[in-house]
């Protein structure tokens, strides 16, 4: 019998409907709330020192979030999105890949941005609209990029993100760059259309791209079973054809070794991989959201008791480097007040610089303003003079 | 030589790959098969299956990829089977294509992507094989938006929009894909976007169209000249940016102005032309300002001939405006 669009299939005469649960996609997992190790798991890819650096750009992440929920609140900013309880699933993948591997995400992986080395005065030039955001003051607070650190712009519809990735790494494979592309998104986006094209795009295409899914629990207040009746988002993974695997996203460990391992897949055999990771949002969605209005006090506090930053640290304490110890309470101590101290003035520098000069509002429509749009520019800044009182963020600065 | 526009088109594609590896074009069917109108036939067998390939059944999907590999610096060039199928994609067109380099501060831009589509009536197409939906992307800042009316400037305009550094929509009149035939230069060349053509100079009345409606304001001038009314005619060739300089400036001599477009009128392209030439010629002109358009009802089937802004319509306009 010849086939034609299906693989594998077997002749049987039975009725027999496949179900969901015949799947029984496991978790990986190798480290304990304790930072104990399962015996079975294999961590001789993890290096200490990197593992440590994971956990430093964690830290950082939970003191910029801590420090910017604050800043909104005081009206410092307008908006400010954290990814508490998440910094794990960003920052372990991130790790796991080479510097010029392309990462396009969502907006809560600033953990990932962090460890690529975005500082800590580019988070809060960006956070502050100010002249010096590199995407000069026209997105909302959080929509980060940077073309030197290959972290593609962030955009706010959610899920575009992902068809585009299977695009940049078709073309990364084409240039033969040895390089592939990350793409996170929550597993609400995957509700999306554009999820399922991105997914069987890349699979038919053989395009060298990791979906890396956060499955936080929630879309702003939706839960996860209220979003999907499956087998979560790893499901699909196998019913578009691709090499999936579920994590424990709170373990930065497994993280990391089950990201390293798909970049490899990615790079040797040009084959997308999907990643489900499962952790949970343990803070609200955004500065506009109160999750008290659609979950339990109880139900975060279970989760606070899986933070995978004291989960890192306890396995870090416990590492010796040269008979030394890696890390030990006092260089904790001493990490969390210089990232605080780093944070408080980075933020305050910011604050003081300029908004970007009125020119900035018609510039990169185009590659070069249209003949229509000098025209409306100039119209623009004859109106501003004429009423500089009304207009006090630009006037004086075109 | 005498091309076609489909050869036409298909010889710009050519061309543009042959001329840069980056040059990359897919969509549904454009592989071995060519496209369903047989624009990218040829290519794959010349370039390899990496480099003009099937996708799957997916506008979102195409438009979405085509944004990701322009990002990263590839020229892709997407089809879009029928300008009736680009919606699944408007989202991937109008919030990401469109705003890519502003939103990153020009970290980022999708600039080497052009998407090509035919569109338009004429072919017994009814609602989904028909539709003009410039209006829905002219309204977009971010894009370009280009309809060649034959052969020679397909190929000419095709290139410049492939090698633009911004992103192009490229709307092919899909009635003429074979019945326009006219000679093509065989090499390569360029026409520039943007910029609207005076294709007959004319004193008493400028009548404006692009795409396969210069046919129909062609003809309608042929019967305005045997009354005695000298037409001028302009080609728009670009809706995004427009050339607003030449269309004011047939006006301000010609004093009256007639749009054609086979776009619903409520709307259309074309009331965007009136808004901005009765503010710059409003002293000049002699008449209101005149569209002929399609219907403001979904595509028909049956009623085509009549639904359509054809040459009579247009020389009932004509007359109407000298008469004024």
């Amino acid at each position: 019998m010849t086939e034609v669009g299906y693989k594998n299939a077997t002749r049987t005469p039975q009725v027999r409907f496949v179900e969901n649960e015949s799947l029984a996609i496991p978790m990986f997992s190798v480290l304990g709330q304790e930072g104990e190790v399962d015996d079975s798991a294999d961590l001789s890819a993890v290096d200490p020192e990197q593992a440590l650096n994971i956990y430093k750009a964690m830290c950082f992440t939970r003191v910029l979030d801590e420090r910017m929920v604050a800043a909104q609140r005081q009206g410092r900013i307008s908006f400010y999105l954290t990814s508490t309880g998440e910094e794990a699933a960003s920052v372990a993948s991130a790790a796991a890949l080479a510097d010029t591997d392309m990462i396009m995400a969502q907006y809560r992986e600033q953990g990932a941005l962090a460890y690529r080395g975005f500082s800590a005065e580019q988070f809060m030039n960006q956070l502050f609209s100010n002249e010096l955001d590199l995407g000069k003051g026209r997105q909302m607070p959080v929509h980060y990029g940077s073309h030197k650190l290959n972290y593609m712009t962030v955009s706010s519809p959610l899920a575009t993100q992902i068809p585009q990735a299977v695009g940049y790494a078709y073309g990364q494979k084409q240039a033969g760059e040895g390089a592939i592309t990350l793409c996170y998104f929550g597993e609400g986006a995957a509700s999306e259309g554009d999820f399922h094209a991105a997914l069987n795009f890349a699979a038919v295409l053989d395009a060298p791209v990791i979906f890396f899914c956060r499955n936080n629990g929630y879309a702003i207040s939706t839960p996860a079973e209220e979003q999907y009746a499956g087998d979560g988002i790893a499901a699909r993974g196998i019913g578009y054809g691709l090499k999936t695997i579920r994590v424990d996203g709170n373990d930065a460990l497994a993280v990391y070794l089950a990201t390293k391992e798909a970049r490899d897949i990615c790079l040797s055999i040009n084959k997308p991989v999907l990643i489900e990771a499962m952790s949970y949002r343990l803070g609200a969605h955004s500065t506009s959201d109160d999750p008290s209005g659609y979950r339990s006090k109880d139900e975060e506090q279970k989760w606070r008791q899986f933070d995978p930053i004291e989960r890192l640290r306890h396995w870090l304490f416990a590492q010796k480097l040269s008979g030394q110890a890696l890390w030990d309470e006092v260089q904790d101590k001493a990490l969390d007040e210089s990232l605080r101290a780093e944070v408080l003035a980075a933020m305050k520098a910011a604050e003081q610089v300029p908004k970007p000069r009125l020119r900035e509002l018609v510039t990169d429509v185009y590659d070069t303003p249209t003949l229509e749009l000098q025209r409306q520019q100039e119209a623009l800044e004859q109106h501003l003079a004429q009423y500089p009182e009304h207009y006090p963020k630009t006037a004086g600065r075109v | 030589m005498q091309l076609n526009l489909l050869q036409a088109i298909n010889q710009a594609l050519d061309i543009a790959m042959a001329g840069n590896d980056k040059v990359i074009c897919f969509g549904e069917d454009v592989g071995h098969f060519g496209g369903v109108f047989r624009a990218t036939s040829g290519l794959q067998e010349k370039f390899g299956r990496a480099r003009c390939f099937n996708t799957p059944l997916c506008e979102q999907g195409i438009i979405g990829f085509a944004n990701g590999l322009a990002a990263q610096g590839s020229v892709p060039v997407a089809e879009i089977q029928f300008g009736d199928y680009i919606f699944p994609a408007f989202d991937q067109i109008v919030n990401e294509s469109a705003k890519f380099r502003y939103r990153s501060g020009n970290e980022f831009n999708v600039g080497g992507l052009t998407i090509r589509t035919p569109y338009g009536g004429g072919i017994a197409g009814g609602l989904y094989h028909s539709q003009s939906p410039e209006a829905y992307f002219t309204h977009t800042p971010g894009l370009k938006v280009v309809v060649p009316r034959n052969p020679y400037q397909a190929k000419g305009l095709l290139l410049a929009a492939i090698r633009d550094p911004n992103p192009v929509l490229f709307l092919e009149p899909k009635k003429i894909y074979r019945a326009s035939v006219g000679e093509v230069s065989e090499g390569d060349y360029e026409l520039p976007l943007g910029k609207a053509e005076v294709v007959q100079e004319g004193t008493d009345v400028t009548l404006l169209a692009w795409g396969a409606q210069m046919e129909a304001i062609e003809k309608a001038a042929e019967l305005a000249k045997a009354d005695g009314i000298s037409c001028e005619l302009i080609d728009l060739r670009s809706l995004l940016p427009w050339d607003a300089d030449t269309v004011c400036e047939s006006v301000l001599k010609t004093g009256r102005l007639v749009i054609n477009h086979e776009a619903p009128r409520t709307c259309g392209f074309g009331a965007e032309i009136v808004s901005t030439v009765q503010e710059r010629c409003f002293l000049y002109l002699e008449s209101p300002i005149t569209r002929v358009t399609g219907l403001d009802t979904p595509f028909p089937l049956v009623h085509e001939a009549e639904y359509m802004p054809d040459h009579l319509k247009t020389y009932e306009a004509i007359k109407r405006v000298m008469n004024f």
